[in-house]
């Protein structure tokens, strides 16, 4: 097996508190796992609000250094992607996806000048009908297109739709790799479905291999082949989707399971009524 | 403010404390000579009573966020109104937001707070939490600073945040701990009316539960409303007392939780229900047909038509009332057919 990507015992700790009780977070606790480069998957990561998950994320963008461990893309440690030429090229095959899409784009700069430099960035073209034929192919693929996004602003858009955009620009290099860091926690459940299908469908037509990171257990199970539980930083559960969402054995993943709230008004608001009881 | 609650005459109680009628609010732009118009909301009328939850839902750019923001009285241009008013009645006073425009800045945080969308950037950057609790709740609560730290503390650990987050910077924080931190921001000085627009997307189901809690904890310590929009319906099941369904800018479906979720009398609310993620489930399943409607030049009629499977020649001429019906009220040419299908 050729590895697309491979962690190896990765941890990040962070500096914590002020002069006087400084202490050291744990944000990620030897985090390994390898995802395979002939066999492209979604792979997911699940865990408690501050478990870790963005930190990995953020480490296998490149944007911030292990504290010890090593993170590898296509055999190369990401750690030593210094030169532009190499970070372009790095960039090129990894994308990410943000989870707050309000964040991911300056209110002062048109949308389209953000896919439009993508392309010109990655894809090394000039020619300006070049650009916007590429823009708009992979507007097209996340349900937009160019003439809807066009001279628009982040703010003229719902969370939505920037969403899709934030989807459509990483589709525009043509990764092996995206990073969807929540990338559905805005959208609702109908597009929610067509966001998570679309993933699918990068899989099995182009072969991108998906890191998604999730709190959405519904949809963790649609389209998920290996998923990991973090709790913590420390990685409590690793497997097949099936197994790991169908049969969870960590007191942390049995709970996430069992609380996920039905879409029934009686029993979802017995179970917040039972919650305030206990308070 | 506690006083003048207390001596409220009873007639008054029985007022609903949010009256919304006719409103509209459009993003109005001018692209280099170019009018563009955003009806994202659109002839908009409910009332919010004491003591109630009341929840927004809808497609991803339906307008619902516009909605609040106009009740809320938190707009900016281009988003102008251009109809209608919205009027709160706090402790036996009316307070016309669009009216009374300095009367609705004094009333922000001390009867009202708004968590606005991706709202963790309310925080400011520079700046550690601690701060925000201090400009924001101090003043309104009337404790001693110990007393308040205290409290804060306690209603963080309530949401499953280390009160040591209070001395951290935004950029320190995950991002469910900045959402949680928004939402205790608004509801720490338990306001008369509290206004949250997704208030818990980042939020994993656990943590959810518990701010979901929080929220209705406080609701019903002080009797006081809220109006809130997810697309989460399993949210609104939780917590709302009546639901809203906002389709293109307009109201077309209201009522009670129950009726909305087990008896949907619109074709699209029906959609929305049916269409809800359930867990075992990996059957692929199939999105609403047809494009979300475009807000700046939306169909003629109903607005749902070009996407509703009911539609007969009428719906594409005449835009329905919206009407009584059940415990609710409800905008379809073919409104109930729906459920015996
Ligand atoms: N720059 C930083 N400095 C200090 N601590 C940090 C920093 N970035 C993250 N942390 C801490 O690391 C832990 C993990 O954060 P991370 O953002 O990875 O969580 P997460 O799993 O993505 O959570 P969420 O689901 O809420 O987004 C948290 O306790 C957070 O406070
Ligand atoms: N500042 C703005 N200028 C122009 N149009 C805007 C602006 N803000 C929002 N819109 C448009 O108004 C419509 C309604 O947007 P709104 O943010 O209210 O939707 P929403 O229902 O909250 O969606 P979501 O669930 O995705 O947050 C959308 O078509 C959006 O593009
Ligand atoms: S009015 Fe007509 S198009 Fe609109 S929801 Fe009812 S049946 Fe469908
Ligand atoms: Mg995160
Ligand atoms: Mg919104």
């Amino acid at each position: 097996m050729t590895a697309l990507l491979e962690l190896q015992d990765v941890n990040k700790d962070y500096r914590v508190g002020g002069f006087l009780d400084r202490s050291t977070l744990h944000a990620v606790k030897h985090v390994s796992f390898t995802l395979d480069a002939e066999k492209p998957e979604i792979f997911t990561v699940v865990g408690e609000s501050g478990s870790g998950k963005t930190t990995t994320a953020r480490m296998i963008l490149g944007n911030e250094t292990p504290t010890s461990g090593t993170l590898r893309f296509m055999g190369k440690d990401i750690a030593a992607v210094r030169t532009r030429k190499e970070r372009l090229e790095f960039m090129s095959r990894v994308q990410p996806i943000f989870q707050n899409p309000f964040e991911a784009f300056n209110p002062l700069t048109t949308l389209d000048y953000y896919l439009f430099s993508t392309a010109r960035r990655f894809l090394g073209l000039k020619d300006k009908a070049a650009v916007e034929a590429a823009t708009d192919k992979s507007l097209q693929h996340v349900g937009l297109s160019l003439a809807e996004v066009r001279g628009r602003y982040s703010h003229e858009l719902s969370g939505g739709q920037l969403q899709r955009i934030a989807v459509a620009r990483a589709l525009i290099p043509g990764p092996k790799l995206i990073v969807a860091d929540e990338p559905v926690s805005m959208v609702d459940a109908s597009l929610r479905m067509s966001i998570v299908n679309l993933f699918r469908e990068l899989r099995d037509t182009l072969g991108v291999s998906i890191i998604y990171i999730t709190h959405d257990l519904s949809t963790a199970y649609y389209i998920s082949d290996r998923v990991i539980i973090m709790h913590k930083g420390d990685v409590v559960e690793a497997g097949r989707a099936e197994d790991v969402l169908g049969n969870p054995t960590h007191e942390y993943s049995r709970a996430l399971r069992s609380a996920v709230l039905p879409p029934d008004p009686v029993v979802a608001s017995a179970i917040i009524r039972e919650k305030l009881r206990a308070i | 403010m506690l006083a003048a609650v207390e001596n409220k005459p009873v007639s008054v109680e029985a007022k609903p404390v949010l009256r919304v009628e006719g409103l509209k609010a459009y993003y109005q732009m001018n692209y280099f000579g170019v009018r563009r118009e955003v009806r994202a909301v659109d002839d908009v009328s409910l009332t919010i009573n004491r003591n109630e939850i009341y929840g927004i839902a809808g497609e991803s750019s339906s307008g619902k966020s516009s909605l609040i923001k106009t009740i809320a009285g938190a707009i900016t241009p281009p988003l102008r109104v251009v109809e209608g008013s919205v009027k709160f009645d706090f402790g036996g006073k009316e307070l016309d937001v669009y009216a009374q425009r300095p009367a609705m800045k004094a009333a922000r945080w001390k009867h009202l707070s708004y968590v606005m969308q991706g709202s963790m950037n309310v925080l400011n950057p520079v700046r550690k939490v601690k701060h925000a609790f201090r400009d924001f709740a101090f003043k309104h609560m009337g404790l001693s600073e110990g007393e308040f730290r205290a409290r804060v503390e306690s209603h963080l650990q309530r949401i499953g945040l280390d009160p040591r987050v209070l001395e951290s910077y935004p950029h320190q924080l995950s991002g469910g701990m900045r959402q949680r931190l928004t939402i205790g921001l608004a509801t720490v000085c338990e306001p008369e009316f509290i206004i949250a627009d997704e208030p818990t997307t980042a939020l994993d189901v656990l943590v959810q539960q518990d701010v979901l809690a929080l929220i209705k904890g406080v609701q019903q310590r002080m009797g006081s409303s809220i109006i809130f929009v997810t697309h989460d319906m399993t949210v609104h099941a939780a917590i709302a007392d009546r639901i809203g369904i906002v389709y293109a800018g307009r109201l077309v479906e209201e009522g009670s939780t129950l009726d909305v979720f087990q008896h949907p009398q619109h074709p699209y609310t029906a959609h929305l229900i049916a269409s809800l993620p359930r867990i075992g489930d990996t059957r692929k399943r199939v999105a609403l047909g047809g494009k979300p409607p475009n807000l700046a030049d939306p169909p003629s009629g109903c607005r749902f038509h070009p996407r509703c499977p009911l539609a007969v020649d009428k719906c594409k001429s005449e835009n329905p009332p919206l009407l009584a019906r059940n415990s609710g009220r409800v905008a379809c040419w073919r409104a109930g057919e729906v459920e015996a299908a």
